[in-house]
């Protein structure tokens, strides 16, 4: 069993409170804010030798109860409450490390959307692309093949959604029991092919009514724009230390009214991506939001998150010249880790297809009354 | 790691919901009487006396200034919403907007009492338009470059040069313009401009149309000969204007009307597409929904900083940079998703006559109020490059 941090069973109740940005979710962002500094820094870890640095890291994490935020405290997590997560998510993005924290945190949310009890240790969970599909037959087994499974072989665990016709089952996996297809994202991250063949689950319970793939579809999205938002953030940071910095043509290059512009499109960039990203997850982390209102925020944010993904890391890339095109520098942390996440739980083109044929379906006259909900 | 930019998740609150239910009845009851046609947004009189008086009386204009000068007291939140439900149906509303939207603010804050509670009340009740008097022939983005002099005459100003691209001069009462009055200094080439209040119908103003490539007469020249302006018609600090000008560019900047000036080819795009759209149609439609989305959140989240008593000026800045792209290239992309379309689809000649307005409107959007090049170099003094 973890123990929490005091800070965090403190703000147990957070999920409840309507104001969702508040000082719960300030204490977890100092706390893993510190964690990653001490234990993660992109500079260290980037010219580390091995992967020394990832069971201390791991276990200041778990220590702290971040990894299993969104678990409440009764089936063995930290009952942070949904924005708490998302501010830890935030945070994480700006460190981008190689290290199964979200996959973590979604797995154990998607468990106790069951009621099921998290295990301790890195999870993962499946699916995680709008194709794949998990059955679950008659005797509870569970099989399947899942495509794109972040971290899959890390982890110790699987929190799979398992389709069987009418119900959705939620369900607990052993890694040990499926099979792997090695994968990795441009990261170098593991992004495996999880086979299941009759996997009989640790533990498993019927998915809440109305609960789908679309809606665990629409997490992952929030979660990886969140991560998004933030690393896009510690580029824009990096970028204009840079510029700050290097001399060219006997000038700081941030002197350049060419670079000026390129960077205050960089801005842009983030700054979309980070109104868009809170804006989901602010909604997701209110009670009684209504699945349309999810969808928009949801879907808006992983398609506009992954549009300046792609055109903040040209820009940042730009801006750093060969020096950020080399393994030494760190900049390939996060500009390829967040590219990768584009295609994660659905990619820009299809929330954009999905969106569009919702809006659609609506008509002209009910477009901006959707769009003023919000 | 430092934050350099901050978008807060503002939700607009109850009243402002309800608040909106009685702007859409109103516009409702405008289209009915003919008032304006949503869909043709190039068409009719944007100016339309009726309507700004009529807004007046409902209390949505002057809505978050004092109520001893005709104000209502209301927050810039529930101002943001009748603006974009304005925006969104193509409402009339261009007469008072200046006025409402940054000329009001300017005199609550500089103007003294007498004028206050003279002028203030009647913007309020929308009976009077405003103009902008920034730009010369030889100055516009470099407004400090302004040589238009007002020159000390017993008991005010004189005022000789000329402003160009004036906005609504052809029918504006008041313009509030930056003038001479001094040199620059070697120091500080900011100083020496001073911001007046000028009374259009002043004798030695003229106004000369400026038909624009729409075909439409938008904006004007208006030649300053010897006009007389009080001396309490000039505002705040003498040769000190250029201090002036900070928190209002965050309003100026952050509103709907930033990025939905071409929203209705958009509109139009869905009602072409119908309920079942091809893929492509669909994916292209679904991106320009997520990016809508995104700078309406960025925008209401601006609001919601000016409302808690904060500048976000680069924040406001980023908002109309990547506002006004948007709304530019719209038209573009409204293009090519309905390039495929049958043709005897039932609103194409709407369409068509939409898409060509809002081609023709759109090179602008990215020069007015600030040009993308200005507004980048605001973005990259705020992240510390200047």
């Amino acid at each position: 069993m973890l123990a929490p941090e005091p800070g965090l069973a403190a703000r147990k109740n957070t999920e409840q409170n309507h104001n969702v940005a508040d000082e719960g979710s300030s204490i977890v962002t100092a706390t893993a804010a510190r964690i990653f500094a001490d234990l993660a820094d992109p500079q260290t870890v980037n010219q580390a030798k091995n992967g020394a640095w990832r069971e201390p890291l791991w276990r200041a994490l778990s220590e702290a109860g971040l990894p299993l935020a969104w678990v409440p405290e009764n089936l063995g997590g930290a009952g942070a409450g949904i924005a708490a997560g998302f501010a830890i998510l935030g945070v994480a993005g700006r460190f981008a490390p190689a290290a199964p924290l979200a996959e973590t945190l979604a797995a154990g949310w998607l468990l106790a959307r069951a009621g099921l009890e998290a295990p301790a240790g890195p999870m993962t969970l499946a699916p995680a692309r709008p194709r794949d599909r998990i059955v679950i037959d008659a005797d509870g087994r569970l099989s399947g093949r899942a495509t794109g499974v972040p971290f899959a072989q890390e982890a110790e665990h699987i929190a799979v959604l398992a389709d069987g016709g009418r119900q959705q089952t939620i369900a607990l996996v052993a890694a040990t029991d499926c099979r792997f297809g090695e994968a990795r994202n441009l990261a170098g991250d593991a992004a495996n092919i999880v086979t299941l063949e009759r996997v009989k689950p640790l533990r498993s319970a019927p998915a809440p009514h109305g609960f789908d793939r679309a809606a665990l579809l629409l997490m992952g999205a929030a979660i990886r724009s969140v991560e998004t938002a933030g690393a896009l953030e510690a580029i824009l940071s990096l970028s204009v230390g840079y510029a700050n910095e290097r001399v060219a043509f006997e000038r700081r290059i941030g002197k350049f009214q060419a670079v000026q512009q390129n960077l205050a499109r960089l801005a842009g960039e983030v700054a979309a991506a980070l109104a868009v990203a809170g804006s989901a997850a602010d909604t997701i982390a209110q009670p009684d939001v209504s699945d349309e209102a999810v969808f928009l925020e949801a879907a808006s944010a992983k398609i506009r998150t992954g549009e300046a993904a792609t055109e903040g890391a040209a820009i940042a890339h730009q801006v750093f010249g060969a020096i950020g095109f080399t393994q030494e520098h760190v900049l390939h942390r996060f500009t390829l880790r967040m590219l990768s996440w584009r295609d994660d739980f659905g990619n820009e083109s299809y929330w954009a297809a999905e969106l569009g044929n919702r809006v659609a379906q609506r008509g002209a006259d009910e477009f901006w009354p959707l769009v003023a909900s919000r | 790691m430092t934050t350099l930019l901050q978008f807060d998740p503002i939700r607009l609150p109850p009243e402002c919901e309800t608040l909106r239910t009685e702007v859409r009845a109103f516009l409702a009851e405008e289209v009915a009487a003919g008032t304006f046609d949503p869909h043709q947004p190039g068409h009719g009189d944007a100016y339309n006396r009726g309507f700004s008086r009529r807004v007046g009386a409902k209390g949505w204009i002057g809505m978050t200034w004092p109520k001893r000068y005709g104000g209502h007291e209301r927050s810039q939140l529930e101002r943001y919403v009748v603006t974009e439900e304005f925006r969104a149906a193509n409402a009339p509303a261009h007469l008072h907007f200046v006025a409402d939207r940054q000329s009001g603010p300017i005199l609550l804050k500089y103007a003294p009492e007498h004028i206050k509670q003279d002028i203030l009340p009647r913007i309020c009740r929308g009976e009077l338009c405003f103009a902008i008097g920034m730009s010369e022939p030889g100055s516009g983005s470099d407004l400090f470059a302004a040589k238009t002099k007002a020159t000390k005459a017993d008991g005010g100003w004189r005022i000789n040069g000329s402003k160009i691209w004036t906005t609504s001069a052809q029918i504006a009462d008041y313009m509030l313009a930056l003038f001479r009055t001094a040199p620059p200094t070697k120091e500080n080439r900011r100083h020496g401009l001073t911001q007046f209040l000028v009374e259009m119908k002043t004798p030695g103003i003229t106004v000369n149309p400026i038909r624009q490539m729409t075909g439409k007469a938008g904006f004007n020249e208006v030649v300053f000969d010897d006009a007389f302006v009080p001396d309490d018609h000039a505002l705040g600090e003498i040769d000190g204007a250029w201090k002036q000008a900070t928190s209002e560019l965050a309003y100026e900047r952050s509103g709907p009307e930033r990025f939905l000036e071409t929203f209705y080819v958009l509109l139009e795009l869905i009602r072409a597409l119908g309920p079942e759209p091809d893929l492509r149609s669909a994916e292209g439609l679904g991106r320009l929904v997520a990016q809508l989305h995104t700078l309406r959140r960025m925008s209401v989240s601006v609001a919601g900083m000016l409302q808690a008593g904060k500048e976000p000026v680069v924040e406001g800045s980023i908002v109309k940079d990547l506002g006004t792209i948007w709304e530019q290239k719209l038209p573009n992309r409204v293009r090519d998703l309905a390039a495929f379309l049958e043709p005897e689809i039932l609103n194409r000649a709407t369409l068509e006559d939409q898409l060509a307005f809002a081609t023709m409107v759109a090179p602008k959007l990215t020069i007015q109020g600030g040009t993308t090049e200005i507004l980048r170099g605001i973005i990259a003094r705020g992240l510390g490059l200047r």
